[in-house]
């Protein structure tokens, strides 16, 4: 046995490895899942995505939302009266365009459509242009998918008001579209002629983010 | 008194030591961008970011500057070693523990290269490379508590730290850990070279 040439088992090891991790680029889509679910993933399996120096800090005393652009009643909302609007709630799938996945997230807030009834919009608005505190992140809807009924401005997460870098203190949540348009930290909001390309958008990505049918997945 | 043998080179140890070295910073700031607690304790994710992929392009150039300016020949004979896992110098954990990580470490280059070109161009975005890059981060993790704790803390070979500080061993340990070694002539002067006599029974 001593004189038996030793067989590469390293290097096949190796080569397996390598390759065995690189096609799971292809077959992952299942791990993915499982790392998303695991019961330890970091921050309920988050990830936060930022593109400012520094995340925008929510002091209730001298936050506002402005709501304006091509409306007949601007208005600006302060923490208080954004509170006081229906309420309404959903269970929802976060989905990430980097492929993570978050289960079952519990939105509370206000459904987009109440609000932009309240401002009227005119009738040559077809677009929905969010502005983040986070500059210089925006990103636009078309008037259509901003009325969808699932769309809120979300100011409860699982039953806390939304953390920091969820983006406190209300957020956009479109669920049928990756989270790049679901805007955190949203502190304006302007009726346009036409959706704008955001952030992201400028980068490459779609703009009409439906889960599963965009941005080549 | 201590009989001292050669077990790494110069070249195998400044391999070593900067390769853990980026590791551990790569280690650190990918957790900041991984962590939401962190995340949000830290901020400054596109700073972190750069400094996260520049360190990743340090880490290969470094260790390619090393392979290249080093002990080139030396260097390239310790990864036919490895290329077996028949137990001599190392035995076949110590073999298994390289190759996994060198397997993480061209997987986490190419998958952290496909996340930075997939934030600049669509073409090179992929569903599943977060997750590649997530589960290396496990699974480099559990070799290095595996790693740890045999060169740190279990008694019987945490003896071997010493080849990697300071490039000799015992030759009594290594006799008895690696029997099967032909355990070279001193190269470096601090060990004589030992005869072929010695008892490998005591194991």
């Amino acid at each position: 046995m001593d004189e038996q040439a030793p067989r590469r088992l390293g290097r096949g090891l190796f080569l397996v490895s390598v390759a065995g991790g690189l096609s799971s680029l292809w077959w992952g889509k299942s791990l993915t899942r499982a790392v998303s679910a695991l019961p330890f993933a970091p921050g309920g399996g988050w990830r936060i995505y930022t593109v400012a120096p520094t995340m925008p800090k929510f002091d209730p005393a001298t936050w506002r939302l402005e709501v304006g652009g091509l409306v007949d009643k601007p208005t600006t909302l302060t923490y208080a009266e954004l509170r006081a609007l229906p309420r309404t709630s959903q269970i929802r799938n976060f989905h990430c365009v980097t492929g993570w996945t978050v289960s079952n997230v519990h939105w509370a807030g206000v459904r987009l459509s109440d609000l932009l009834d309240r401002v009227s919009p005119q009738f040559s608005a077809r677009g929905v242009q969010f502005t983040s505190a986070e500059v210089p992140y925006v990103d636009s809807l078309t008037l259509d998918q901003a009325k969808l009924h699932d769309v809120l401005l979300a100011y409860e997460m699982n039953g806390k008001p939304l953390p920091r870098e969820h983006g406190a203190p209300v957020r956009l949540v479109i669920p049928e579209m990756y989270g790049y348009k679901n805007v955190k930290w949203v502190s304006r909001i302007d009726l346009v002629e036409q959706p704008q390309d955001g952030y992201w958008e400028q980068l490459g990505y779609d703009r009409d983010a439906w889960v599963g049918r965009s941005n080549g997945l | 008194m201590t009989r001292y043998v050669h077990r790494f080179s110069r070249s195998e140890r400044t391999f070593h030591w900067v390769n853990a070295t980026f590791f551990l910073y790569l280690l650190a700031t990918g957790l900041v961008l991984y962590l939401p607690r962190l995340s949000a304790l830290v901020g400054r994710r596109p700073l972190i970011k750069d400094l996260h992929f520049w360190g990743g392009i340090g880490w290969i150039a470094a260790l390619a500057a090393i392979a290249l300016l080093g002990d080139t020949r030396g260097l390239w004979r310790t990864l036919r070693e490895l290329e077996t896992l028949d137990h001599r110098r190392f035995n076949p954990g110590q073999k298994v523990n390289a190759i996994l990580n060198a397997a993480i470490t061209v997987l986490f280059v190419i998958s952290g290269l496909l996340l930075w070109l997939g934030e600049r161009n669509t073409r090179f975005r992929l569903q599943n490379t977060v997750t590649l890059h997530d589960t290396l981060m496990y699974g480099a993790l559990a070799l290095l508590a595996g790693h740890l704790y045999l060169a740190v803390i279990h008694p019987a070979t945490r003896h071997a730290l010493r080849g990697m500080t300071r490039g000799t061993v015992s030759e009594e340990w290594a006799r008895r850990h690696h029997p099967r070694w032909e355990v070279p002539p001193d190269t470096e002067g601090t060990a004589p070279a030992p005869t072929s006599t010695t008892d490998a029974a005591r194991t």
